[in-house]
């Protein structure tokens, strides 16, 4: 038996049983950029990014059964502002106070960050954190406008918040969202010029995960290679020369050991695919000193699959790894990605996937 | 009275029956067809209350210009079509 999870994709949202079969759920045909679900409740989120119709979101309270649009985040009418902002993509979704409570965090493009305390019937922006946005020159990574991709809720303090903005870096809060720091030092961006790299608002984490045992261990698959902090997020080292290639989207933590994660690596910038077309991924069991490639069981000949930031998860045991990537193909390891097993060729583009934990 | 026709690939998703409408611009027609259902407004207008990026308002077969303000003028025998853009794919 396998763990069970969700799978969000370009056409729809799935379901991996714990019999390993995939059962559609919802919303046939709709781009579905995030879904939440845990095993503490039957309240499962989902957000739809329509194309023509916006974004919206819903809420099952049977597990996928029935579904109920709710009213999705919106930004403040800007009645003097003819290009004032407006909701693009929900990209990230979070339990905000455990994974048994109705409150929760949602990450957006263009870079708002919105709170529910009621399940997500209404939302509130953080005007904290959408002030500096405001005042700064946040920009696009990967979409026109930046977005919240990473929310890393402190498992020890629910106040202490970490978040990771393509592109503005990495900003923590201590108190809930009441105010906010850019925790991005260490970090490099080698896309603007070299006197502009270290700026920590101009930095483009693409994912950014914390260890649930030790809160101070936090890795990030950046867009100029991976960075690991010891120190939650207080200072960033990068890791280097890690084979075939740093870059990536995608990255997990060991629930239970900060020193081991894994990684998708892709060539960077100018193609985004396996490098010399051989998928593979990466793990560090020692905290980024040496990497193993991991390739037992996924594809051994020309391969175009890119894992998008959220197409990689880790379930609570630290042993089960899912992935899934643009070209539709779901992998699920049951050994800590040692070897794979492919469960379907035949997705839609896989944006999202999470084991229900 | 205009009225107001919705795409009905809008009905696989909520239900948009044609509507009569009073109004003089796009945008006042509009304002009455929501008036009481913000889910569907939220369907065709942004949260700017501007036209959403990939939808198309055409009034007596003629594609609307003012996306932001609607301020296309109506008559009480104008037809409101709501469509999808085609460049939303």
């Amino acid at each position: 038996m396998s763990a069970v999870a969700l799978i969000a994709t370009r056409k729809g949202l799935f379901k991996l049983t714990e019999h390993q079969t995939i059962e559609p759920v919802g919303f046939s045909g709709v781009p579905v950029t995030m879904m939440l679900a845990s095993k503490h409740h039957a309240r499962w989120y989902a957000a739809l990014d329509h194309g023509h119709f916006g974004t919206k979101f819903h809420a099952s309270d049977d597990e996928g059964v029935h579904w109920q649009e709710l009213t999705a985040p919106a930004y403040p009418k800007q009645d003097d502002k003819e290009d004032g902002d407006s909701l693009k993509m929900i990209w990230s979704l979070e339990f905000a106070k455990g994974e048994s409570s109705n409150e929760l965090w949602a990450g957006t493009i263009p870079g708002g960050l919105f709170y529910s305390n009621d399940g997500g019937n209404s939302w509130q922006l953080n005007q904290t954190l959408w002030q500096y946005k405001q005042q700064q020159q946040w920009f696009g990574g990967g979409f026109d406008e930046a977005g919240i991709h990473s929310i890393c809720v402190d498992p020890e303090d629910s106040n202490k918040v970490s978040i990771a903005v393509s592109c503005a870096g990495v900003w923590v809060t201590e108190n809930g969202g009441e105010s906010w720091n850019n925790q991005s030092k260490g970090m490099r961006a080698e896309y603007m010029p070299p006197e502009q790299a270290g700026d920590p608002l101009i930095q483009d984490p693409h994912r950014m995960v914390q260890c649930p045992s030790d809160p101070e261990q936090f890795w990030v698959q950046h867009h100029n290679g991976i960075f690991v902090s010891s120190d939650g997020t207080k200072s960033w080292q990068e890791v280097e020369s890690v084979e075939p290639s740093a870059f990536g989207f995608a990255t997990v933590v060991h629930p239970d050991d900060g020193n081991t994660a894994w990684f998708v690596p892709a060539v960077k910038d100018e193609c985004r695919i396996p490098v010399d077309g051989q998928f593979v991924v990466t793990r560090t069991r020692d905290g980024g000193k040496t990497f193993e490639q991991l390739n037992k069981g996924l594809p051994l000949g020309l391969s175009y699959d890119l894992v998008f930031r959220h197409g990689l998860d880790i379930d609570a045991t630290g042993d089960q790894l899912l992935m899934g990537s643009t070209t539709g193909n779901l992998w699920l390891s049951d050994n800590q990605g040692d070897s794979w097993q492919c469960l379907s060729n035949h997705l839609p583009p896989i944006y999202a996937v999470r084991f229900i934990k | 009275m205009a009225t107001v026709i919705f795409t009905k690939n809008l009905e696989r998703h909520l239900s948009c029956p044609s509507q009569q409408v009073s109004g003089t611009t796009v945008r006042e027609a509009l304002d009455n067809a929501f008036s009481d259902n913000d889910q569907l407004k939220s369907y065709v207008l942004d949260d700017q209350g501007r036209l959403r990026k990939h939808m198309l308002i055409a009034v007596d077969g003629s594609t609307i210009s003012d996306r932001i303000h609607l301020s296309d003028s109506v008559n009480e025998q104008s037809e409101i079509y709501i469509l999808q853009a085609l460049s939303g794919g």
